[in-house]
């Protein structure tokens, strides 16, 4: 397995993703003589991960059973630990999609924080492009290099530890691409110009913000960059359920009721569902929105070096 | 050539040999002028009021007229100083707040200085563009939407994946941009030929081609049934293509298949046109032009030539077909004015377990109907139906705000992971977990119910 490249069968090593239905899942480090443990029970390694597909089904000790994925840069986003806030997949991908990120594009990144947006980023500029990310804690600067390192991709990316806004991105006039997801994007723009190769590129901010977003575009425009377009792209996730609404007695005689159109439409659900027989209920599909939902992750402010 | 944009017309010639994103001024003559940040012609006059109360709409505010404002164009003078002519001649001008001013400034320029910008193609602008000026084509598939499903089914360089669309090849595109030529891509297309009229307007380099097969949608049955032959071509009529009703349990889904299929045509045609139209390069359109053409002629050497195409033709469809027939892809995108659910339960069979596929579809109820049915059929988990919203703001300073208008509705998504179909077949070494599979069955349905 590589985060960059699918592979057949699961290996020693390799970074799989446990799930265990109902988007409960977590992620394991596969490992000779290894044991982990579900609520369905131990999952022995070497008996009944190693050499098995991705995508199998895993019978636990106490019965239960368990699907073994492969790893992608969305299952890692669900799964990572957090060292930082994160940037989920919504974003992630109009933030990939406007930086006009393919194979071959050389992107800076600044902070690296958990890596939620760098393995998206790898993966889409693998295998020739590659990623300058800068952090300037270092203790996360050191825990990414070492996850890039498990997860086979540490040829695609360059982590370094300083503060961007100080000292920039420690190269010039090579990427087609510029992300910051720092507190004072503002003090960036200048370094992030430097880095975009001469002829031009973009550049992509994410801030909680407004106010964040305000100066961030003023800088962008003292520092020359076009089109200046600020988005907020926001989830929405829908159950699919199916519902059956009563019918209300309006006092019709029992005789009539039998022969309703809501009844005859649906003669499965008699009985099932409704306690009072003498009275039909509707049944239909529904996409139900989520009780509660994500309201706001960030602006993301978007600008063309040219 | 000479080409019309926004009521312009300009020839390009003056373009060449500038940098991407260079700007350009439409003269009279319809050549461009290279045009890069011109200092703000800045209203000199910082006189400005501080609200509208003595502001009167009377209709007389502007001095010159419309006779006079086509004078000043017919003469050729620039659009910057026809603005400062109108801003010179508004009688309110200088009541109105500095922000208005601002606001009156903008929306003049807008209409009297001609400028283009000429940028290079890539998903990003095309989709937008697409979804601004051709959403019927695309079928409503919005930008922000694309994007989800690029990421959703984890596309990049090395995968093999099936692309299933009737997006004018927008789709199609923008999966080829994010491989970089890595990799294989199966097209499967309904009637005659795949649509790329949007695919050609990415200017790939050829080689992106190398690895792009195409498969027609109404050989899948037939394919996975094991009786597919290249006898029938596609190019011949749909309702001749003998169909095999045995195996899988899809007949029902089959013939609302069929039934679409045969709707098919008459937009196809159109299809047609404009895909001959626009694009110069697909070899498709072109051999179903020589196909007519040799029905005319009826020459013996074009005969001998339409036999060979036809025979070059049979070979990539097998090769094609040996591809699916591995039933080992990484991915399935499937984004079409067809009913979701057929198209899904038939295709997933080619899909690799442990890979992504993504559905899109502009309405939400066919897909509660596909993600019902798939559950049905298993095989699948991490199941997801979403929609995305976008809104976009005007960031000024003192002035920021969402934007007043924003897009109603970009399509709805049906994402998933594949992972080992149980049901008998491959995976019999785990008799133990279809004894389990019951009470999940039963759980899944609970969790269904209304609460």
């Amino acid at each position: 397995m590589s985060f960059v490249e699918y592979g057949d069968r699961i290996k020693d090593g390799d970074t799989a993703i446990v799930f265990l239905g109902h988007e409960s899942m977590f992620p394991v480090k596969v490992q000779h003589g290894t044991v982990t443990q579900t609520k369905y029970g131990v999952i022995r390694h070497s008996t009944d991960l190693i050499g098995k597909k991705y995508g199998s089904k895993v019978t636990c000790s106490k019965g239960g059973w368990v699907f073994i994925l492969h790893p992608t840069p969305e299952l890692w986003t669900m799964n990572l630990p957090h060292r930082t806030q994160i940037l989920y997949s919504t974003d992630i991908s109009i933030i990939t999609m406007m930086l006009e990120l393919k194979p071959g594009s050389i992107v800076c990144e600044s902070g690296t924080g958990s890596g939620s947006l760098s393995h998206a980023l790898i993966r889409t500029v693998a295998p020739t492009g590659h990623l300058y990310t800068v952090e300037f804690h270092q203790q996360r600067a050191e825990k990414a290099k070492e996850e890039f390192r498990e997860h086979g991709v540490e040829h695609l990316v360059t982590v370094t530890n300083q503060d961007v806004c100080k000292n920039g991105f420690g190269v010039s006039n090579i990427a087609d691409a510029v992300f910051l997801d720092i507190p004072s994007p503002w003090e960036a723009i200048g370094h992030a110009k430097s880095a975009l190769k001469a002829e031009g590129g973009r550049i992509c901010s994410f801030s909680p913000c407004i106010e964040q977003v305000q100066r961030t575009c003023l800088a962008m425009e003292e520092c020359g960059f076009t089109e200046i377009n600020t988005l907020e792209i926001l989830l929405r996730v829908y159950n699919v359920r199916t519902i059956s609404l009563q019918i209300p007695d309006l006092g019709k005689a029992t005789e009539d009721n039998s022969s309703t159109s809501f009844d005859s439409s649906n003669p499965s659900n008699q009985g099932s569902l409704c306690a009072n027989l003498q009275q039909g209920t509707a049944q239909f599909k529904s996409g139900v929105p989520l009780r509660e939902m994500v309201g706001h992750t960030g602006y993301l402010t978007f600008a063309t070096k040219s | 050539r000479k080409i019309i944009f926004e009521k312009q017309w300009f020839y390009l010639d003056n373009a060449i040999g500038h940098l991407y994103g260079t700007t350009f001024e439409v003269t009279s003559g319809g050549s461009l002028q290279p045009k890069q940040e011109v200092e703000e012609a800045t209203t000199e006059t910082k006189e400005a009021g501080t609200d509208n109360r003595n502001i009167v709409d009377d209709g007389k505010s502007q001095k010159l007229t419309h006779d006079d404002i086509k004078a000043l164009k017919d003469k050729g003078i620039k659009g910057q100083e026809i603005v400062q002519q109108l801003i010179e001649n508004s009688t309110t001008f200088r009541d109105k707040t500095e922000f208005a001013q601002d606001k009156y400034i903008k929306k003049k320029k807008k209409k009297y200085e001609a400028v283009v910008t000429v940028v290079k193609p890539s998903t990003r602008i095309l989709a937008t563009m697409y979804y601004a000026r051709e959403p019927g084509k695309i079928n409503h598939l919005r930008y922000d939407s694309l994007a989800q499903m690029l990421t959703l089914g984890n596309v990049r360089a090395g995968s093999k994946l099936i692309v299933m669309e009737t997006c004018a090849g927008l789709v199609l595109g923008a999966v080829m941009e994010r491989m970089g030529g890595y990799g294989t891509i199966i097209q499967l297309y309904p009637g005659g030929g795949p649509v790329r009229a949007a695919t050609s307007c990415f200017g790939f380099p050829k080689h992106f081609f190398d690895k792009l097969h195409e498969f027609p949608l109404s050989k899948v049955e037939s394919l996975l049934s094991g009786t597919f032959s290249t006898e029938t071509l596609p190019s011949e009529p749909e309702g001749n293509t003998p169909v095999e009703e045995e195996s899988n349990g899809l007949g029902e889904e089959k013939q609302t298949a069929l039934q679409e299929a045969e709707e098919e045509p008459a937009t196809e045609a159109s299809l047609e046109v404009s895909q001959a139209e626009e694009q110069e390069t697909m070899d498709i359109s072109a051999e179903e032009v020589e196909l007519k053409e040799n029905k005319e002629k009826g020459r013996k050497e074009n005969v001998r030539e339409k036999q060979k195409k036809q025979w070059e033709r049979r070979k990539k469809l097998m090769e094609t077909a040996a591809l699916l027939r591995e039933k080992n892809s990484d991915g399935l995108i499937v984004a079409s004015k067809f009913h979701p659910t057929p198209l899904l339960l038939s295709l997933l069979e080619f899909v690799a377990p442990s890979r992504p596929f993504v559905v899109y579809c502009q309405y939400k109820e066919p897909l509660l109907e596909c993600y019902t049915k798939l559950r049905e059929r298993g095989g699948v988990v991490n199941l997801k139906l979403s929609e995305t919203w976008l809104r976009s703001y005007q960031v000024l300073p003192d002035r920021s705000h969402p934007k007043l208008t924003m897009s109603g509705g970009g399509g709805y998504l049906l994402s998933g992971t594949t992972v080992v179909l149980d049901k008998g077949r491959a995976d019999a070494s785990q008799p133990e977990a279809l004894k389990v599979e019951e009470p999940s069955a039963k759980r899944c349905r609970v969790e269904e119910l209304p609460c």
